[in-house]
């Protein structure tokens, strides 16, 4: 029994990440320092591992502390670390208070050929240049879409509803916030995955850290080689079987003491209940124990469970392609016409810090936290801006917002590198994309009347407003000092395209600074004009 | 109920604090709008900091206890669109807001709200244009503009083009409305000064630019809540490049400030610093054409104060 500690240790810890990990997710009213977000992400695998190949630098490297941590330890990232497997626990922990009969875990073979497959799928499409699969599988992602895309509206939700309440009576301590309707075709998969890991983990532990993450699959062909391992004391072992029952990797094999450490994630559940000392935690080898595990065939589950997924996820977006956001129409009179020219953008627009289109697509695995911590609501996921492949990894949609200029929130917060850090004085200069004006459209021209709510928004005034016809003025744009930000293309009222909008760069560029004159003063300092 | 409330309380502020408002309609018709028991239908301050202008200007007008009462609620509507340090003057100066503020308290307020339906990222506009501190340390209370929730409908009887509107609650349920705007160029409207500050109490402006702009502004300085005290800040003054400005090189440093109950002669003075002709910024003269105020300066009673 004296395990009891080393369980209680990797249960707190355990939670500390979960913790900080929603936190850091949950934060939309961007309270939480850039400091303490990348700490709390320093050690996901997937994130860092990608920023480390992005960067070569050694501030990233919590990925190879992971390896370390694995080849001394065993898998302790997939139990404490990594906040999906921790969300597992906690449904397996409810599914065992639920069940009128408690759950009992018995010795499984392994699903070899699924498992290592879906990881060579996902090193073979990265070392290939696509991201694809990591974004699909990697379970720190999976667990931000989860956050971002249901549990972030509820609190919202309950932010509002609260904020409502306290309102009415004058206070505003809480205010409000925005929820932004992501499209629900972006739904489908995030929640397909949640149900999926949510019914694994309800009924199996940890089932799908076995047969489907790439990194528990990765992490597992290391640990076979850790130094500290859990091992049977042959001579004390009863087989009993009290420690098969609790093992959530289904990893372990009383009857002929076999612990399989590819899959075991170091949950230390089996130690404290073993009534007879005969397993433990231990560095040197008490005995020999292979790992052995025999070939075995994998009918049991079909390997091409995920394939089977993707197909009904694209045959639901074929469904459901069509169905646009309707628009809503204040009830006053209007007596606009609907603008006539639709808007051709060739690219879509990356965050300031992704540096090239290819750069952002390449890095991101759609983990959404840029789109919590965006707080102008601009980053949305994409749809099909980049691609099926690319659907959820975030765009500039400069429909529900535009790019704060000096805001650089979604630089420090992304974890794999997609976004890289810049410094606020850069971000000011950094050229996303330019401007395109559509005359036929604007207000100015179809109307006859001012309008300028584009030059108005524009911080670095690219787009300037220039006499028309008669007083009017209209606008046109400078292309080298227009940054793409898209606050023009979000205040333009046109409906339903509008008048001016900023089709992205393939690859950023450094737009030119604005130029300084000097003013005329218009007024004598000691008389009034009147 | 809440709306119901509300609707109650704006129609109420029409005759509780719409003395000036009435005479103000009323004297409308001989094309003049005098303060109650003030010579003077408009103060322009000049040479002073923010605070010390408003302390001589609010003095000619007979004080602030003119116009706030004891235990009302005030709310001032500064102008709090962008997302820029006070030495651009893209907002409206925080020491004046300070010293507004702490006015009102001195007179007896309940509360002094303070609210922008802000274009750029509410949170940041509000702590970067230095408000939100400025406000909080005088003892006000920032209030926040951003969801449609806080906007309630009301009709706009003399309207041309904006027959009706969604209003911030607080302009609807405040005893006193005190509107802060500060000069500026602006690429859409020409000058942005108190009737352009308004835009900031509704919530859809898009609308607005969609159906003719100036005739909106105008069309909304007709609606009966309007303000009881206008502010205009010019301490600093952009020039060029509003309403949101590049750099400071846009700036002037003006030190004036124009006090009036009548929102149109307010924007006339203030267009002079550009050297303008108010009848020129479309707005401005349709607004005086719907009998909203006066645009003729030679016809108002002005007060000059050095400093």
């Amino acid at each position: 029994m004296q395990y009891t500690s080393l369980k209680k240790l990797r249960v707190i810890i355990s939670m500390v990440f979960f913790v900080l990990i929603t936190l850091v997710f949950i934060d939309y009213r961007n309270i939480i320092p850039e400091e303490f977000t990348r700490g709390a992400l320093y050690l996901q695998f997937i994130p860092s591992l990608l920023k480390f190949i992005n960067l070569l630098s050694v501030s990233v490297v919590g990925f190879i502390v992971v390896l370390v941590l694995t080849f001394v330890f065993g898998r302790v990232y997939c139990s404490s670390i990594c906040p999906l497997g921790v969300f597992m626990d906690v449904v397996s922990f409810f599914s065992r208070k639920l069940k009128k009969k408690k759950k009992r875990f018995r010795y499984k073979k392994p699903h070899n050929i699924l498992r290592y497959s879906l990881l060579a799928i996902t090193v073979i499409f990265f070392a290939a240049g696509s991201i694809y699969f990591i974004l699909l599988l990697d379970p720190y992602s999976n667990f931000g879409r989860i956050i971002t895309y249901f549990v972030n509206p509820v609190i919202i939700l309950v932010n509002n509803g609260v904020a409502s309440i306290l309102g009415s009576f004058n206070v505003y301590a809480i205010f409000p916030v925005e929820i932004q309707s992501v499209r629900f075709e972006l739904w489908i998969y995030p929640l397909l995955f949640l149900i999926l890991v949510t019914w694994m983990s309800f009924t199996d532990g940890r089932l799908f850290c076995n047969i489907i993450c790439p990194v528990g699959t990765l992490l597992g062909l290391l640990s076979r080689f850790s130094l500290f391992k859990i091992r049977f004391d042959e001579e004390n072992c009863t087989s009993c079987g009290l420690c098969a029952r609790v093992c959530k990797s289904d990893c372990l094999d009383f009857k002929e003491q076999i612990i399989d450490y590819s899959r075991c994630v170091e949950c230390f559940n089996c130690l404290p209940v073993c009534p007879s000392d005969a397993i433990k935690y231990t560095y040197k080898k008490t005995g020999y124990h292979n790992s052995g595990i025999k070939k075995i065939k994998t009918d049991s589950l079909p390997d091409d469970h995920d394939k089977k997924k993707r197909k009904f996820l694209t045959l639901l977006l074929s469904v459901f392609t069509g169905s646009a956001i309707g628009s809503i129409k204040l009830d006053t009179q209007e007596e606009y016409k609907d603008s006539t020219v639709p808007e051709e953008k060739e690219f879509p627009v990356t965050p300031p810090g992704s540096l090239s289109i290819r750069n952002f697509t390449h890095n991101c695995t759609a983990c959404g936290l840029c789109v919590s911590a965006c707080p102008s609501d601009v980053l949305q996921p994409s749809f099909k801006e980049y691609g099926l492949t690319g659907m959820m990894q975030p765009h500039m949609d400069y429909h529900t917002g535009y790019c704060n200029f000096e805001c650089t929130r979604c630089s420090e917060v992304c974890p794999t590198g997609a976004i890289l850090s810049v410094p606020e004085d850069e971000k000011t200069r950094i050229q996303m994309g330019i401007a395109k004006f559509v005359k036929e459209n604007c207000i100015v021209h179809t109307e006859k009347t001012d309008c300028g709510a584009c030059s108005e928004h524009c911080p670095t005034k690219a787009v300037k407003m220039i006499p028309y016809e008669g007083d009017l003025l209209i606008p046109e744009v400078t292309d080298d000092i227009c940054i793409g930000c898209g606050a023009c293309e979000f205040a333009c009222p046109t409906t339903p395209f509008k008048a001016i909008y900023v089709d992205g760069h393939s690859i950023h560029e450094i737009a030119k600074e604005p130029e300084e004159e000097k003013l005329e003063k218009l007024v004598e300092e000691d008389e009034f004009p009147f | 109920m809440k709306r119901r409330e509300f609707v109650k309380k704006s129609v109420g502020a029409g005759f509780v604090t719409g003395t000036a408002l009435a005479f103000g309609s009323i004297n409308n018709l001989f094309g003049k709008v005098p303060l109650p028991d003030s010579p003077a239908d408009l103060v322009a301050v000049k040479g002073g900091n923010p605070g010390q202008m408003f302390d001589r200007g609010i003095e000619v007008l007979g004080g602030i206890e003119k116009f706030v009462k004891p235990n009302q609620t005030v709310v001032i509507k500064p102008n709090i669109g962008w997302d820029r340090g006070p030495a651009q003057a893209a907002n409206t100066n925080p020491q004046l807001l300070t010293r507004i503020i702490e006015h009102c308290l001195k007179a007896g307020a309940k509360e002094v709200r303070v609210f922008d339906h802000t274009c750029d990222v509410w949170t940041k506009t509000y702590k970067n244009s230095g408000i939100e501190k400025a406000v909080k340390d005088a003892g006000g209370k920032i209030v926040p503009g951003n969801t449609e929730g806080y906007y309630q409908k009301v009709d706009i009887p003399k309207g041309v083009k904006l027959t009706s509107a969604k209003v911030h609650e607080l302009i609807l349920e405040s005893d006193v409305f005190i509107n802060v705007p500060v000069l500026k160029h602006h690429s859409s409207s020409r000058l942005t000064i108190s009737m352009k500050n308004l835009m900031g109490v509704v919530w859809d402006r898009r609308f607005w630019h969609r159906n003719d702009l100036h005739q909106c502004i105008a069309d909304y300085a007709t609606y009966e809540r309007k303000p009881d005290l206008n502010i205009v800040d010019a301490y600093n003054v952009m020039m060029r490049n509003g309403p949101q400005g590049v750099s400071v090189s846009d700036v002037v440093n003006m030190k004036t400030q124009i006090l009036t109950t009548d929102m149109v002669a307010a924007d006339a003075a203030a267009t002079k610093f550009f050297g303008s002709n108010p009848a020129d910024v479309l707005y401005i003269r349709k607004a005086n054409e719907m009998g909203v105020g006066e645009i003729d300066l030679e016809k108002l009673t002005i007060e000059r104060i050095m400093i």
